[in-house]
């Protein structure tokens, strides 16, 4: 079996001008352990390596990885080796002529998130005024010719948004549009009783998408990412552990996904440590769970194991306590009413906590406090 | 019938598996010699019958016309390449 990765998330730096309630990256991100940034040339190298191990998908993400004054010559590097490269940004500040020096150094491909269909709620949302720069950008980016997917991540305070979120990615001339359900690490599990969405929102919003997708055809490719709570079985999460994915956060450390950082009974290893393909080959945490031989029941004798890999192994160990349980999603796990209680826990007036570094500093010392 | 490639595509040389693969937005699909031809030769300039001559003649075969359609079509379905006048 092909079992190099084809997939590299370049994290390349947690500082972001958003505070978005559902951030992905990890709660103690302004912590120690992030805190020393690769270098232009460490990425670089990076890069290089990832290629020669088979990468062939380049995203460049962070936090807000425009505010690194060399994403240009990491984006020439990246080109220059034959990497397809997909800017991942808020569109903060982003001008105009930042994207032509990104465009001329070879950037393949542009993604901006909105969080709501309209300025009000997109700046509440992400607890900063960006909806205006986010237009413009979406303007620059298509007349300078580049793909652009609008990006938005759905939760109980904008799904009722989601025919709209459609018409305004349609009137931009976006190739695509990404409708994502939360998943809840990090930020958003943190803010899960806030972004929990009902029964009905997520009902209504997947018949819009069932009804525009029919409208729409290939010129607009709406992707849903599903809501993997409200699921029966879990979702083949990232294809499987370490088989074609793999995230390098702005410190270096190596993860099989953006969320395995919190897997606290793994060790990972450094890109300035160790080459990336000894990390892919050889590393603990790579090999724990990578194929089936780890997988215990249910999914040890389960059909679908071939199919869901078991599901996600941050799941596991942010819900049940240990990623090497089936995922709790799954209606066969014997952790899976921890997820139903999730679900039964609908709090209206739950107060979420922006993704700020005071706050991001509290809860790494309360993380520390509790291990 | 001209076919081109949609600009957001991207034909590589992917070393690690020897092959070709066309690269788009969060996705690829690998591809066999044959269909690597087949999209080499998409240029925007040749229709879909020149492909066709072009292909038949360096392999020195015929009947490949169906082949190629049910290629490019696929291709099509996923909006990668466009079908101009």
């Amino acid at each position: 079996m092909d079992r190099k990765p084809l997939w590299l998330l370049a994290e390349l730096t947690y500082k972001c001008p958003l505070q978005c309630p559902y951030c992905s990256n990890p709660l103690d991100f302004a912590g120690p352990r992030f805190k020393r940034e690769l270098s232009t040339a460490e990425w670089c190298r990076v890069f290089r390596e990832a290629k020669a191990l088979g990468v062939l998908q380049l995203g460049l993400s962070g936090g807000e990885p425009t505010l690194r004054p060399d994403l240009e010559e990491l984006v020439r590097t990246a080109h220059g080796l034959g990497l397809y490269t997909s800017l991942i940004t808020s569109a903060y500040r982003l001008s105009q002529e930042r994207l032509a020096g990104l465009k001329a150094a070879g950037l393949d491909h542009v993604q901006i998130s909105v969080q709501g269909a309209e300025a009000d709620l997109s700046d509440e949302i992400a607890g900063s005024a960006s909806y205006r720069d986010k237009i413009a950008a979406y303007h620059y980016t298509r007349e300078l010719g580049f793909p652009l997917t609008v990006n938005v991540v759905l939760h109980r305070r904008n799904l009722h948004q989601v025919e709209a979120l459609i018409r305004l990615a349609e009137s931009l001339g976006a190739e695509r549009i990404e409708l994502a359900n939360t998943q809840f690490y990090g930020w958003a599990l943190h803010n899960r009783a806030a972004l929990m969405p009902t029964k009905a929102q997520l009902a209504a919003a997947w018949q819009v998408v069932e009804r525009e997708r029919a409208r729409l055809g290939t010129a607009l490719e709406i992707v849903w990412v599903l809501p993997d709570y409200h699921e029966q079985f879990p979702k083949p999460c990232m294809g499987g552990w370490a088989r074609a994915y793999m995230t390098v956060t702005p410190a270096g450390e190596v993860w099989p996904c953006h969320a395995a950082g919190r897997i606290t009974t793994l060790t990972f290893e450094n890109v300035r440590d160790h080459p990336l393909d000894w990390i892919w080959e050889h590393s603990e945490a790579f090999n724990r769970f990578r194929g089936e031989s780890w997988m215990p029941e249910p999914c040890r004798s389960c059909p679908r194991k071939a199919q869901d890999f078991g599901g996600c192994r941050c799941q596991a160990f942010l819900v049940a306590g240990d990623a090497g349980v089936t995922d709790p999603v799954c209606t066969l796990s014997p952790h899976r009413h921890l997820i139903d209680a999730a679900l039964a826990d609908e709090h209206e007036s739950e107060e979420w906590t922006y993704r700020a570094a005071p706050a991001s500093r509290a809860l790494a010392a309360a993380l520390r406090e509790r291990t | 019938m001209i076919p081109r490639l949609h600009a957001k595509a991207r034909l590589q040389r992917d070393e690690v598996r020897d092959r070709d693969v066309l690269l788009y937005p969060e996705g690829l699909v690998g591809l066999n010699p044959t269909g690597a031809a087949i999209l080499a030769l998409c240029d925007g300039a040749r229709s879909l019958a020149d492909i066709v001559t072009t292909l038949e003649q360096r392999y020195g075969v015929s009947g490949l016309e169906g082949d190629v359609a049910v290629f490019l079509d696929g291709l099509a379905a996923k909006g990668l390449v466009l079908y101009g006048p």
